[in-house]
Formats: C-alpha cells, structure tokens, sequence
C-alpha cells in the first residue's frame, strides 16, 4: 500500500537535504517502526510523509495506493488515507475537538462526494470513540489542544485516529513525554486500531512503545537513511546495546 | 430648486469576491451637490420636518460649519486618506418611490425590495417567521418596515426616523442629542445638519422586546453620503436586541458614511446592539470603499445594560468608537468587537468607557485580524471618574497577523481618578501559525478552511455574543473577507 522508492527531501528554508535515499515497502495491516538517534530524520520522514510544505522531495517517489502523491497537499493526503500523529499538536484556541473533526469528516465525504453526516449522526460516532479512548468528556468542551497536558495531547491525537479511520497511520514519537501510565492507555488505543486493513509506522526513538504495539519490521534510520531493517529482536537489541553499535556496523 | 435626476451607474463585478457589490437600477431623487444652509433646509422640508428639528439642523450646521473652517476633520487616528471634498457629495438622494411614502409593502418599489431578497434581508412575511422585525434603509431612507402587531400591542415603537420626528416628537425632542449632541465632533455635527433618516425604537416600561428589531442598511447612489442617525431608547425595566447589517455595491469611487447612533437605557434596562458591518471595502488595489465615520454612544442609567457587539468587515476606513456613560451606579458597559483589515483597508476602532456612577462595571473585547496590507488599530479610552467608587474594567486586546505587510497598533488610554477603581488590561499579538495551517490541514481541511476554522476560532469569545443567525453570518463574512489574504 505503501511503497517509497530512493525518497530525497531537503528543508525548503536553508536547503539541508535530511532524507538521503529511503527505501520502504509497506503491505496492508503491517506495522513498522522507524526508530534512529536524534536528527537521523524519522520525524522528518513522517512529515514527508504527510505532506507537510516545509520540506521538498528533491528525489524519489512516495506512491500510496498505487497513486504517486508527491505532490499532492497534505489534505488530499487526508481523504486518501494517511493520518499523522503529531509529536507537538498544535493548540487551536476556539475551536472543538469535535468541530474540527466534523469539518475533517465532512471535507473527506465532499472530495468522494458522498453524502455528508448529519451533526446527530456524527455525534453518535464522536461520543462512542471518545468513551472507547477513554478521554474525559470534559477534555473534548475545551479548545482543541489549548492548555492540554502531554498526555491529553497524544489521547486526543488517537481519538483523531480512530474518528478518521485511516488506513495508513504514522505515529510521529506519539511516546515522548508519556509518563508509563499515559503511554500504556495510548497503546491500548492503537492496539485497538489494528487491523488488516490498516498499516502503521511508528516512528520512535525508544524501544518501550513496541513493549505495549508489536511490530512486525523494525528499521533502523541514520543519517537520512535506513541501514538496517529487522523484526521486533532489532528493537530489543538497539534498548540493550544503543545506537552506536548499528552504526558502527554500518560503517565497517 | 433641485430637478429630480436619474444618474447612470456602473456597475462592475469582475474579479472581486464582494458579492454584495451590485447595485440597483431605481429612480434616485438627488439635491444639487455640495452642502450650505438651503440645503439643509430643503432636506428638513423634503422631510416634513416640524419647525424645532429644521433649527435643531441648522444649529448643527453652523457648528460644523465652524469646525469645517478652523480645524477640520479630526486628524488623531491612524488612517490615511485623501482630503474628502464635501462640496462634491450629494447630501440628498431618495428613492424617487419613495417621495410619497408608501402605505404598504405593495407600494415599495419591487425592485427596492428585490435588492433586499437578494441580501437575504427578510422584509416580507419571511421576518415574521424568522422571529425579527426589520427596518429596511435604502440610500439612508427607510424604505420598509415590518413591525407586527405583536409588538405594537406591546406598546413598542420601532420606525424610521422621519416617522419619529413627526408622530412621536415629544420622545425625539427629549432624547436626539442626549448622548452625541451635535456639537460633538465632526462628523456628528455634519449627520446632525443633515440627515435624511434612520431608525427609531422605544420600549415602553417594564416591556422586554420579545424579537429582534433589525436594521438593514443598503448604500445604493453613487457619490452620495450617507447619514443616517438611530435612537434607541429602553424606558426603565425594559430590554431590546437590536441588529444592524450593512452592505453598499461595488464603485470605484469612495463613499462617505458618517452615521450617528444614541442609546438609552433608562434605570434597569437593557440594550443589546449587534452590528455586522460589510460596507463594500474597495477594490484590492485600494480604489473606492466606504469611509465609515460613525460616532456610537449609549448613556446608561442606574442599574441598567448596554453592550456593544461589532463585527467589521467591510469598509475602506472605519473609524468608530462605540462607547458606553455609565452614568447610573451599578450599571454595565459592554463593548465586543472583531475588525479585519485585508488589503488597503484602515480600521481604526475601539470604545469608551465613561465611568461615573458607583460600582459600574465594563468589559472590553476588541480583536483585531489584519491581512495583505491592512492596518488595524484599536483605540480605547477607559475613564474613572472621581464619583465612580468601585468602578471595575476588564480590557483584553488581541491582534491576529496574516502576512508580513500588515499592521496592528493598540493605543489604550486609561485615566483612573478614584482610587478604589480596579482596572486589568491584557494584550496579545500573534500570527496564524505554518503548525496550526499544516495540523488542521493534515486532517483534511483545505487551506482556506483550516484558515477560517482558526480565525473564527480566535474570534470566537466575540462571535458568541452575536444572536445566532448574526453570528454565521458574522463567521462567513470572516471567510469571504479573508479570501486571497493567505497562501
């Protein structure tokens, strides 16, 4: 479903070229995890990915479904079937939970032109995932994000997921400032997205996420590059020994 | 005497996104241009004015007069424009329909009421169903009115302000003038000398207005001002809603509006008035616009409510203060406002809070957007008066950037003469940022849409205040306005 072929991509600003040649293929219901040091280009990648405006593809092809997307904006990205988990939400002051995703909704039935939900039977849908995710109802009342702990953050990102079904979700470093707590009930609400039909990548630094979501293939990202791909061993084996063993591997 | 004349008009609306910018083909009576005393006089007497408002009028000429030839127009706000040649507006232009004033809706020029259809303006049986009673003004005359029985039956007053002078002249003569005598500045001293008409509403003791009363006003002629004047006054115990939507066609050449507006509320009463301002802006390279002068001041006596809601969109300049006297102890000033500014456009607005009574109490939300090359100012006074003991002002001021080429400015005053005044102040400018555009963006929103979804959001706290058909129409407004300021 998802296949990047040799993908170079600079910073539109000061033209550093953060992905050197990426190589993945991603079938249907398979989950990955990208994991590399800092800067090796994972948050990077899942950006890319998303189609976000402040990098370019100077090399290399994304295709999605068959369907070259390269240059497709990030909200046509949306309706195809890719969603991102960001590392930082952003806050919206003024605007719901609810609101945003009933207007996500509502874009994607337009550019498939089906019928649009109805705010009652969108309401059905909204309240079910917000009691499955098991985020305080009070939270959803507030502005999006706006004064949101880490942790409410990265919940409110996962009721998203699950309100917009994608079949291709990246989990951008979805882990990071989760106390164990908080990062054990938002696994259990990726764990509840898995399915056949939808393929995830995990972009982490750490290896305790993939204690709660098993992989099936774990890479290994330096320097805008993926030198080593593995199963899920891999990841253990980068928790015990760091990354500097990989790298010198590589290097040899 | 002036001949009656029909002036041609263009019309053009390629490539501008104003679609309330047509204009309508109606037989326009119009004085010679220019403004001097015969002129007033004949406006009075086109009028059927009663002999007290004709010398109300020429006082108030004389005054302007005055302050025409010494000092000007005020020069302290933060707008630009060229020197406005006051011999060469029409200071007189009516529907010719209307010379005789129709009886009924059937006798309203269809085409008038075409024009209002065409903005959505219910002046049929459509407002009774859509719960307001609304006064149409066309070219600054009242064209329509919708007020029912209901109402009257309640003993409440809503018409035109020619209508006023002459049926109801003790309530006009007591109150015109109260809150912004003529004398007040120069634009209030130019509406003073001659206007041609407006809305009027009085709500009877203890009586709450069970609906909105609403004016819709339409600019229609060209090179024509626009003066019209409301009063509004909420006897003791009573409240009112008041809306008031604007629109003017597309024109190349710039248009005065310098409107006077008062508001009374007498002891324990509340006024509500609501304003969707969409005045055509000019062209996106400057040319033509709506100069809006408008002077905005209710008086509010014991224990009693006025709050000020604006939504400004439109207009090549704004220049407005909406502004409360808090005269009465424990009575309430309210002042709500979001201003944009895309392209050329100026706003330079804020309010007044006069506080003089004991324990008054005003809250200030005034936001600002700002786009292409838009400058948006907001200017406020808050003033406590040595009689005002435990006077309390909340003031917050926000600004919104779209582009680098815009401007915010924030010029507050604060004059606090009783020590036991509390004042709180808080400011914030920010831009719409590339992460909120690419989060919102990420989850299916189009560019346009994360944009609207993030300033309506941002403009929400005034937005809420808006009775709610005002307040889509208010959100979509901001998105029209908006269109071609980002990406």
């Amino acid at each position: 479903m998802l296949n990047i072929k040799n993908l170079k991509a600079k910073v539109i600003e000061n033209d550093e070229l953060i992905l050197k040649g990426i190589n993945l293929s991603i079938k249907k219901g398979e989950v990955h995890a990208i994991m590399g040091p800092n800067g090796s280009g994972k948050s990077t990648l899942a950006n890319v990915l998303a189609g976000r405006p402040d990098y370019e593809i100077t090399e290399g092809d994304v295709e999605f479904e068959s369907k070259k997307i390269n240059d497709l904006p990030p909200d046509e990205r949306s309706h195809l079937g890719i969603f991102l988990a960001f590392q930082y939400p952003s806050e919206i002051p003024g605007v719901r939970s609810f609101q945003m995703l009933k207007a996500s909704i509502d874009a994607k039935k337009d550019y498939f032109k089906e019928k649009k939900l109805s705010v009652r039977e969108f309401s059905k849908i909204y309240d079910q995932k917000v009691k499955d995710i098991g985020i305080d109802i009070d939270l959803t009342k507030r502005s999006l994000n706006f004064g949101f702990s880490g942790g409410e953050k990265k919940k409110n990102e996962i009721l998203q997921l699950s309100v917009l079904e994608p079949s291709l979700a990246i989990l951008d470093e979805t882990d990071s400032g989760l106390d164990v707590d908080a990062l054990r009930e938002v696994s259990e609400g990726v764990n509840s997205m898995l399915s056949k039909d939808r393929s995830f990548i995990i972009v982490t630094h750490y290896q305790r996420i993939l204690n709660y979501i098993t992989p099936d293939f774990v890479h290994v990202l330096v320097d805008g590059k993926i030198v080593k791909s593995g199963n899920k061993e891999l990841a253990l084996d980068i928790e015990n020994n760091g990354y500097e063993k990989i790298i010198s591997e590589v290097s040899n | 005497m002036p001949t009656p004349d029909s002036i041609s008009r263009e019309t053009d609306l390629s490539g501008i996104e104003y679609k309330w910018g047509f204009s309508t083909d109606v037989e326009t009576e119009l004085a010679p241009k220019g403004i001097n005393e015969s002129i007033v006089r004949l406006i009075s007497k086109k009028k059927q004015e009663p002999s007290w408002m004709l010398e109300w009028r020429l006082r108030a000429f004389k005054h302007w007069e005055k302050i025409n030839q010494n000092h000007k127009e005020p020069t302290w706000a933060k707008v630009k424009y060229p020197p406005i040649d006051y011999q060469d507006i029409y200071y007189y232009a009516a529907p010719k329909s209307m010379t005789d004033a129709p009886k009924s809706l059937d006798d309203v020029d269809p085409k008038m009421l075409e024009t209002f259809e065409k903005l959505g303006i219910p002046i049929n049986e459509r407002a009774k169903l859509a719960g307001v009673a609304v006064d149409a003004v066309f070219d600054s005359v009242s064209v329509a009115n919708t007020l029912d029985d209901q109402l009257k039956d309640l003993g409440i007053i809503f018409c035109s302000f020619n209508e006023a002078v002459k049926k109801h002249p003790d309530l006009v003569k007591k109150y015109i003038g109260s809150v912004v005598p003529y004398s007040d500045n120069f634009f209030a001293s130019l509406n003073s000398a001659v206007f041609s008409d407006g809305s009027f509403a009085y709500i009877p003791p203890g009586v709450k207005c069970p609906i909105e009363l609403m004016t819709y006003f339409r600019i229609n002629t060209e090179g024509s001002g626009q003066f019209e004047r409301t009063l509004i006054i909420a006897d003791e115990g009573a409240s009112v809603s008041y809306l008031e939507g604007c629109t003017a066609p597309f024109r190349k050449t710039s248009q005065l509006h310098a409107a006077v507006v008062e508001l009374i509320a007498l002891d324990n009463s509340e006024i509500k008035y609501s304003t969707v301002q969409n005045w055509f802006p000019g062209t996106k390279e400057g040319e033509g616009g709506v100069y809006n002068f408008v002077t905005k001041r209710g008086k509010a006596s014991k224990n009693s409510k006025i709050s000020w809601t604006q939504v400004e969109t439109g207009s090549a300049i704004t220049w407005k203060y909406p502004s409360v006297i808090l005269q009465g102890d424990n009575s309430v000033g309210e002042f709500y406002s979001v201003a944009m500014a895309n392209n050329y456009q100026q706003a330079d607005t804020g309010t007044k809070m006069i506080h003089i009574g004991k324990n008054t109490k005003s809250t200030v939300v005034a936001k600002g957007i700002s786009a292409g090359k838009g400058q948006n100012t907001y200017r406020g006074q808050i003033k406590i008066m040595p009689s005002a003991e435990g006077a309390m002002n909340h003031t917050q001021c926000d600004s919104l950037l779209i582009g680098d080429q815009c401007g915010a400015h924030t010029v507050p005053y604060i004059e606090v003469k009783n020590s036991s005044a509390r004042l709180e102040h808080e400011a914030s400018t920010s831009k719409v940022s590339e992460d909120q555009l690419f989060y919102l963006m990420s989850r299916g929103l189009s560019e346009e849409e994360a944009n609207h979804m993030i300033i309506t959001g941002w403009s929400k706290d005034v937005i809420k205040e808006l009775p709610f058909e005002f307040a889509l129409e208010a959100s979509q407004l901001l998105k029209v306005s908006l269109e071609g300021a980002v990406g």
